[in-house]
Order: C-alpha cells, then structure tokens, then sequence
C-alpha cells in the first residue's frame, strides 16, 4: 500500500559522488533536501581506482572546491599519497591527483551528509518519477512510500538497470555486488527521457601478500604536498607507496587464446565502452604490436590489504583472469580477492539538457554524474555541484547559475554534454578546453570563487581567505613592478647561469621574471624585500608573466567567444520555421535546442551561414517586439 | 557590433573600367590608412565621412600599385551602418585582387556571402521586409559555399592541405597525450622532432602561398582550350561563355579555322579561353594547321572543355579524342540538349568524370556549365601534379594557419613549455580545418583515442 513519507523542496536519486555534491549543495542553499540511496553502505562509494585527480580531474576538483563543493576537502583528509603530475610540462596542464583511503572517503563523506543541516539520507529505492497536475514532482520507492518535491536530480551512476559480465557469466547487479536500481529506467523513459546503454569495467583487486614488490617498480608521491582545498591546513605526509609493473608476452598470449571467452568479442554487451578507458583485452586486440602495457598496483586503504591494479580491468572469465593475472612479474601467487568485470547500465542522452543540467522540457527535473553519459569520480562531482546548486535556486525563485567554456572545466565539460552530446562515456581532459592556458588549476579560486560567493556556498571564513590571497598577489605584483635590479656580479651570475643574456642596466624584477628561464626560486639570493608568502602565490605570478602573450590572447578569444554567448535563442523555437536554415542545420537544431548563438555555432553540422541566418531572424523578431511594443 | 573587419571587391570582376573594393567594420579606415597615401597627405582617420580623397596605394614594399580615389562613409551613415572605405582602382582583376589582398594583410578578413547586407540589417540599415530575403540570400549562398567546400575537398590542394592538417593533428594528438596521460606509456615528444616536423609544415604552407602569390590563376587566368569535333558548337559555347560573338558561328563546318581567344570571368576565377578548330582529319592545308594547333592545344592547357553534339552518335573521331585525353581537368560538354539525344553517355562517363549538358543555342545549362569549371579549379584540379591555391579565401586559411605554426615554433625556441606550443598548433589545426568545418578540439581527442593505447 503506498503511504505518503514526506515533502522536499529538492531531492536526489543517488548518494554518489554526484549526488553528495548535489544535495550538500542544496542543503547549504537553504533548501530542504533529501538523497535516497539504494543502500546506505554504498554511499560514497570508489567502485573503482582509489584515486581522485589526475590530468584535468584535478582542475574539476579545484573547481569544486573554488565553487564549495566537498570532493577536495574530503581527498585532503583521506589522502595517502599526492602527486603534482606534469611538473614541467607548462602550467595549463599540472593536475594535482592522490592516492585516497576508499573506506575512510566513504565514511568521511557519509558522516558528512548524516550531519548537514536541511538534509535528510534515506536508505530507499526509487522506482517511478512522475509530476502531477500541481506541477510537483512524485517519487515513489520501492517499499511504496511517496515523497513529493519541487525538483528531482537523477544521479544513478552506473546502477540503472545494470548487468554485469565476467566472461560468460553475467547478472543484474549494480557495482561492488549492491543491486541495481531496476525499475526506475521504465518509469524515466514513459516521462519521455531517451535512454541509452553504456559500458565501463574495473580490474580485480589483489591481496597485498601474495604480491612480490620486489618485482615492481616503486612510485613514490612528492616531497612536498599541495592540498586540493585552499581551505585545508595541515595536509600530512604520505604514507604509502604505488607500484609500476608491466604485462609481458605469456600475458598476451593467454588472452589472445581466450578473447573468443569475452563478452564483448562474444557480442554480448551492446553498451558502449569508454575509448580511453580500454579493457586489457581491448588494448590487447587494438594495438597489436605494442609488445608490453603498464599496470600500477595502488592500495585501497591503511586498513585493508586489497590491491587495486590499475590497467587491466577486463571482462573475460575468472578462470582466466587468474591465468593471465599470474603471468605479471610479481604475481606468480597472487590472490585475486575481486575478479574484473565490466559493468553495462542506462544513461540519458545529455541533449535533451540544457547548461543548468536541467531537461529542457520537464522543468524542475535535472539530471548529474554517469546518468547524463559521463565517467570519472570527478566529473560526476561537477555536474553534482551545478545540478545542486540550480535545484535550490530554482526553488529559490532566483537565476540559474551557468558556467561557460571560458569560467572552467566544469563548464567545457557540461557545455560539451549537453551540445555535443555524447557517443561513449565522457572523460575530462586539458585537450578538450580550448582556453587551457587561462583555465589553471592554480587559479580556480580566482575564476570561480566570487562565483560560489554570489550563489551563497562560500562562507565568509573562505571568502576572508580568498580576499587576503587576492590582494596579496596584487601587492607583490606591485612589488615587482617596482622593484629595479641593478647589474651586479652576483646577479648577472645567476641570470647567466640560466643560460640568458646579463644585463648592463637596471631592469625591473618583473621584466626578468618574465624571461622563461629565470624563475623566483634562482632569483632568491637577490631578492631581499621578498614578503613571506604562499609558495603558491609565487608560482602563479610567475605563470601570469612568462605566459601573458598567450593568456592575453585567449582572452580575447573568450570575449569574442561571449559575444555571441549573450545573443539568446528562444527554447521554444522550431527551428523548420526558419527561412535559410540547410535540413542538416534545422535537425540538429532542434535536437539540441541551443540557449544562445555561441552555443549554436559549436554544433557540428550549423555552418557559418546558418549562424548568420540566426542573427538576423533573432534581430527581426526583437525589432517585431519593438514594433508590436 | 562587429569586432572584426570584412572587405571584398564590390564590382562585378574582370571586364570595366574600374574595380571597387569595399571594406566594412571597426578598423576599415585604420586599415586602409596603412596602404594608401593621399595627394594632399591627410590620412582618411583626419578625414570626414561622405569625402573623397585621391591618391596611390602602396604594397608591404612601399612599391606603387595604383592610382586610386578613396571614398570614406563614416558610421552610422553608410551601407552597412559601419565605417565604411571604398577603393576605386583601374579596374583589372590583377590590381583590384592585388589591393584586396594587402587589405587583408592588413587585418580585414574575407566578407562571408551576403555579409555586408547581412550587417547592413543587424544595424538597422533595412527594414523587416527585407530580412527574409536576406536570409534567402544567405542561406542559398551557404548552402553552394558548402559544395564548393566539398568540391575542395576532393582537389589536388585539398590532398596537400589535409596532409600538412593531418600531420599537425598527429602532432598535437601526441602532445595533448603526454599531457593528457603522464602515466601511461607513451613515446617521448622529441624537441627536435616536433620542430623539424612544425618546420617542413610551415615550409608547405608557405610554399603553397607564395606560389598563390606568383597570382598565377588571378594574373593569367586559366589556360582553357574549347575542344571537339567540328560543328559540335564550340565557338557558340566560347561566345555563350564571353556573352559576345567573338568566333564566327555558322552552321558550315570548319569555320573556325584557327584559335580565338578570350578571357572570361567566373566567380573568384578568370578563364584564358581558347576557341579550337575542330579536331579531325582534314585535305585542306589551311585547315589541317589548326587542327593541329587544336591538338597541341589539347595536351598544354590547364582545363580543356570537351564538347560534344548530344543529338549525334558518337563518330570514331570522338572516340579518338575521349581515348586521347585523360586527368581530372577534363570537363565533357554535351551541347544541343534542346535536340533529342542519341550521344552515349555511358561511353563517355568511362573515360571522363565530369559531364554537363547544355544547349549553346537556347543558352540554357550555362549555370551548370559554370559551377562544373568553378568546381574543377576551385578543387586545385588545373594542374593536379603540383596543386595551386585557387580562391582568396583557401589563402587566406593557409596564412592564418602559418601564422599560428610560426608562433608554435617561436614559443618552442623561447623555452616556453610545451602547453602553449600545443595551443598554437591547434590554432593552425583550427584555420586548416575551416575548410571541413570541424574543430580542433574533437578531431585531436579523436586523434588520441585512434592512436596511442591509454587508459586504465
């Protein structure tokens, strides 16, 4: 019998990554929130590499952070080992990534939920989504209770009608063996949601024991440690080690022998699989004469000795990954705690949102994470926070918050979702930002922090400590402006030692600074008004001068790029009606339902000439308004 | 509204007395001022709209290029409602080309189709009425820009082109890895490498606009040779091309007993058409020498358009000729389509790909006619061995993209790090893929996947 349970103002399917960002989000802002996870112990959950970071990973976490979100903070508490990757390869393009404790990031995010004021987790499976005439949205659960609520955000991970295959066995199941959410796909799809079926996997996890390290590489994490969050004091030391190892030619020739035992060579999963996540099997079959892959043996936790062995997730039987896992170097008597598997489960076709995350046609319902055809920890965690955040405003009676291309990489990979649409799950990465040089990970508070301040998530403690770094970046700029070295022997040894030219008259320190060579560390000697400062703030300065050429340049770009974001496209358009649109145009078009011109013009298929043919029918319509008066 | 200035020539081209370059936008007359010294030395920025000023225009070398009068519209007051500049030069597609060309090196981009009108309706130059027919125009305009687009697709320069884009492509797909993927197992970038590889695209680039810059296509026009058996109605084609009865058109064979010629215009391109005597086997001594001339005609020109009679069988003559000839800058001419067909096509269509019928006489099929020719050569198919930039617009694509490598190449020399070389090639990636209409962003994510095994 259905019993009525409750009434929120926002509610969220999911308590995964996506889900806690949403519904902390909301909370915060004030709204009276629920998040109904499918089972209590699952919440949180790192169902695949202990890790959060990595190469443009790690900008989204800075951005979350920069915004108010939670990922970075709980990374910092539950890290236990943190690497800076591409120290050296330029600015744009350092990622902070750390190993983390998956059970401490559980139970720490978990404990966090249970506290926050506003908000209500409940253990309950979500089975029908519906509105009513009163234009509420009614979410009935499994065990028949209704709640009734102004916004819903579907953040279902892979748990959607999920099946999961290990060769030729498979069965419903969500991930980690917690079951799947059944029912809830039917009732999405008669609202009038398009869904579509993907596919990821996870390699097995190994007993710490039964590996010989001594056969392995060690990867240690840096000597000096960058929190994610600006909020973070004491971050900690270390305090374990990674392992690097690499498959050989017994490896490939068993699953050579095998592939025919895949389901997906078989042809059984009709999901679509990450391109740059690829099975063993995958990279195997793909790239044949590669003779060797990497593996790294990460820990999942300080109380536990499950083994993590990044690089070879597959799907082929147990059988066989035992085989295969016994052939790398090290692992002659491995135990497989976990077998691999690929996990295949439904996602919604993100075009039919708009950059709010909100589904264009059904108003109040919006969607985040792996549901709207992403993959990753951490941009789940985005879409999470932006969902949240435009719920409660929504709720609120206030305007949306949008992020576009040129705020961050949450908006490049939102704009791309929700433009582009999607043909396999969506990893972020820096080559997809085409402002990469502007969009840092050193400078995430500045581009979104006033941002996360307007929207009311960043509290006056944080917004203090963002001020107190701006201005005194300002004052050392100044510093530098009119700090004037003289020539001197010492100087001139420094600056020649850096292999560029001496100098014979007085220059200012920021015109050295700007030379690619000399840096504030060699300059240190020298320098004797430095102020003791954040090493950070340093390091971003000097980003600033040495790339100025380049960031001014992009920045031009983006204003360009903002003129056409501010001439907005009705929703309700039909864009068949439009003299001049190619068919191609209209189609796709119609499809994506673009919020603006710039948006418009990056959908592959409008040509220049249909977006001229849309300025001039948007400036006819608003001289008809003015006509009309 | 507009940040960025447009310019184009604004007379019909090729024949008249005088050309007219328009350019529109923000920086119009600063541009201009760059090229043009007036008589009595005001520069046009010290100039008030709706005034003249006479004077010469001078090339990136200070040499003289013509003697010009210069009108200047001051917005709002103009066509488009912007700053608007008109040069009026001595007309000849060679100097009115030459001056369009330094207006772009001077900072003015192409105008798109139907954009000076265009901007002429976004700033309230034209009333409502008007704007569906503009977006007509414009999508009419789009939509024969885009098959142009194709037609380059397939050409010569196109094949030259995507090889230097996909190189550059390769090249930044394998630094976006490495930055994309430090951990995975990827082949170092080699500085050396990566410069010596920005380095030979540069050079084709370059290559490929200076040989643009020779203006061979814009001075010379295209060598065309008007070829077939006699009486087909090849010199009725010549005046239909020309619009003026240059050969003698008469219903007696052989009356066209040496070459004519004539420059004809189309579009962004100039014809130097040849009208030839009917090529077959003849007594006559004063016949034979331009059958000859004909033949050898045949085999030097750089588009030969091949004419046929659609009401007659094709003779053995014919098929001699069909056999003889072959490349793709044949273009098969079935003329009399208003008579009933007899012609197989079937026969021709094995030998040559392009074919349009006409009817010379009806003048019907002359659009057909010339989108075909366009097609060929905008396709850089008149000398396909090397491959010659054929429009304005491909050159001014290929400079954008060298601009862009030579500051990849610039950052990568000042040790700057290879994050900022990364978005310079993927600017020169972005100008080459205007042509296909794609975006750099997707086709090096693309590019990643293809090629190098990574993930987890």
């Amino acid at each position: 019998m259905k019993y009525y349970a409750g009434e929120y103002e926002v509610s969220v399917i999911g308590a995964g990554h996506a889900g806690i960002e949403a519904a902390l989000a909301a909370a915060r802002l004030g709204c009276k929130t629920a998040v109904f996870t499918i089972n209590m112990d699952a919440v949180g959950n790192c169902p695949c590499n202990p890790s959060i970071g990595g190469t443009a990973k790690g900008h989204l976490v800075r951005e979350i952070d920069a915004l108010g979100g939670e990922m970075g903070k709980t990374a910092d508490e539950c890290f236990l080992q943190s690497r800076m990757l591409n120290k050296g390869k330029g600015p744009a393009v350092h990622s902070l990534r750390v190993q983390i404790d998956r059970e401490k990031y559980k139970s720490t995010m978990k404990y966090k939920l249970e506290k926050q004021h506003n908000l209500d987790l409940r253990q309950a499976e979500i089975v029908a989504v519906s509105k009513t005439d009163d234009g509420i949205w009614e979410l009935r659960s499994r065990m028949n209770a209704i709640y009734r609520t102004k916004t819903v955000i579907i953040a279902t991970g892979t748990y959607l009608s999920s099946k999961i295959y290990v060769g030729e066995v498979s069965f419903e199941s969500g991930p980690d063996g917690i079951f799947p959410a059944s029912f809830l796909g039917e009732s999405l799809k008669e609202l009038g949601l398009r869904l579509r079926r993907f596919k990821t996997g996870t390699p097995a996890r190994v007993l710490k024991s039964t590996i010989d390290f001594s056969q392995l590489e060690v990867q240690k994490g840096d000597d000096s440690i960058v929190p994610f969050s600006r909020m973070t004091k004491d971050i900690g030391k270390n305090q374990v080690v990674c392992h690097i190892g690499y498959t050989n030619e017994k490896t490939k020739e068993i699953i050579i022998k095998n592939i025919d035992r895949s389901p997906l060579y078989a042809g059984k999963i009709e999901g679509k699989g990450p391109r740059y996540c690829p099975s063993i099997e995958d990279k195997i079959v793909r790239f044949k004469d590669k003779e060797r892959h990497q593996f790294f043996v990460e820990p999942c936790g300080l109380n536990t000795d499950e083994m993590y062995i990044q690089g070879l997730s597959s799907s082929l039987p147990e059988d066989v990954q035992i085989q295969f896992y016994h052939t790398l170097p090290g692992f002659g008597n491995a135990l497989i705690m976990r077998p691999a598997y690929a996990i295949e489960y439904d996602c919604v076709d993100p075009l039919q949102m708009n950059s709010t995350l909100e589904f264009s046609e059904f108003p109040g319902l919006y969607g985040a994470g792996q549901f709207n055809g992403s993959s990753g920890y951490e941009e789940a965690a985005a879409q999470g926070l932006v969902a949240g955040i435009n719920a409660a405003l929504k709720v609120k009676g206030e305007l949306p918050m949008k992020l576009d291309r040129s705020t961050s990489y949450i908006g490049t990979l939102i704009d791309d979702l929700v433009t582009k649409g999607v043909s396999d799950p969506y990893r972020m990465m820096t080559s997809r930002s085409e402002y990469r040089l502007v969009l840092r990970q050193d400078n995430a508070d500045e581009r979104l922090t006033p941002i996360g301040r307007r929207v009311g998530l960043i509290s006056d403690d944080a917004w203090e400590k963002f001020k107190i770094r701006e201005n005194a970046k300002k004052e050392e700029l100044r510093r530098i402006r009119e700090l004037v070295i003289s020539p001197s022997a010492e100087v001139n040894d420094i600056i020649v030692s850096r292999e560029t030219s001496p100098i014979v008259s007085g220059i200012r320190m920021i015109d050295l600074l700007k030379r690619p060579q000399i840096t504030y560390e060699c300059l240190a000697p020298i320098d004797k008004t430095r102020p003791d400062l954040d090493p950070t703030v340093f390091e971003q300065v000097e980003v600033e001068l040495k790339y100025e050429g380049y960031i001014k340049k992009q920045l031009a770009q983006i204003e360009e790029m903002k003129r056409l974001e501010v001439k907005k496209l009705p929703v309700d358009v039909d864009y068949s009606q439009i003299i001049g649109l190619r068919l191609e145009a209209i189609e796709k078009l119609n499809l994506v339902k673009p919020e603006n011109i710039g948006q418009a013009s990056r959908i592959s298929g409008v040509s220049p000439a249909d977006i001229s043919v849309l300025l001039i029918w948007l400036a006819r319509q608003s001289r008809k308004e003015e006509v009309n008066g | 509204m507009n940040i960025d200035t447009i310019a184009a020539i604004a007379t019909a081209q090729g024949q008249g007395g005088i050309g007219v370059i328009r350019v529109s936008g923000k920086d119009s007359i600063d541009i201009v001022d760059k090229i043009f010294k007036s008589v009595s030395g005001k520069k046009l920025k010290d100039t008030q709209g709706y005034n003249a000023r006479f004077g010469k225009i001078y090339d990136e070398k200070n040499e003289e290029i013509d003697e010009v009068i210069v009108l200047l519209y001051r917005a709002p007051h103009s066509y488009t409602g912007e700053n608007v500049v008109e040069i009026s030069c001595h007309g000849g597609l060679y100097i009115t080309k030459r001056i369009l060309r330094l207006v772009f090196d001077m900072g003015a981009r192409p105008a798109e189709p139907g954009e000076f009108t265009k901007r002429a309706f976004l700033n309230g130059k034209m009333d409502l009425i008007k704007a569906e027919s503009v977006m007509k125009l414009i999508g009419a305009t789009g939509k024969g820009a885009a098959k142009a687009a194709l037609a380059v697709h397939e050409g010569a320069i196109s094949k030259k082109i995507t090889k230097v884009k996909d190189g550059l492509v390769n090249l930044a797909a394998h630094l976006s890895v490495w930055a994309d993927y430090p951990e995975d197992d990827i082949p170092e970038v080699e500085f050396s490498s990566l410069k010596e590889k920005m380095l030979d695209a540069y050079k084709i680039l370059n290559e490929l606009a200076e040989n643009y810059d020779a203006g061979k296509v814009i001075t010379n026009g295209i060598d065309t040779a008007i070829i077939g058996a006699p009486n087909v109605g090849k010199s009725t084609l010549m005046n239909m091309l020309h619009g003026s009865d240059k050969s003698i058109v008469t219903d007696i064979p052989g009356t066209t007993r040496d070459i004519v010629e004539g420059t004809v215009v189309l579009g962004d391109i100039s014809l130097h058409v040849s009208d030839t005597a009917g090529i077959h086997t003849t007594e006559d001594p004063v016949e034979s020498i331009g059958v000859n001339k004909a033949k050898s005609k045949l085999s030097s020109s750089e588009l030969v358009l091949l004419v046929f009679d659609g009401s007659k069988e094709l003779t053995d003559n014919d098929k001699e000729l069909i056999n003889s000839v072959s490349g793709s800058n044949i273009l098969a001419v079935i003329n009399k389509s208003d008579l009933p067909k007899k012609i197989d096509l079937e026969y021709i269509k094995r030998f040559i790909k392009n074919i349009v019928e006409i009817s010379a006489k009806n003048r019907t099929g002359l659009d057909v006619l010339e989108n075909s020719i366009l097609k060929i050569v905008g396709a850089g198919n008149i000398n396909p061995s090397e491959g010659i930039l054929a429009t304005e617009r491909q050159y001014k694509t290929v400079k954008s993209a060298i601009k862009c490598i030579k500051e990849a190449i610039d950052t990568l020399s000042s040790g700057l790090t290879l994050d900022a070389v990364t978005v310079s090639l993927e600017g020169a990636v972005d100008e080459l893929l205007t042509l296909t209409g794609e975006k750099a962003t997707t086709v090096v994510v693309d590019e990643i996947f293809s090629k190098f095994c990574v993930g987890k």
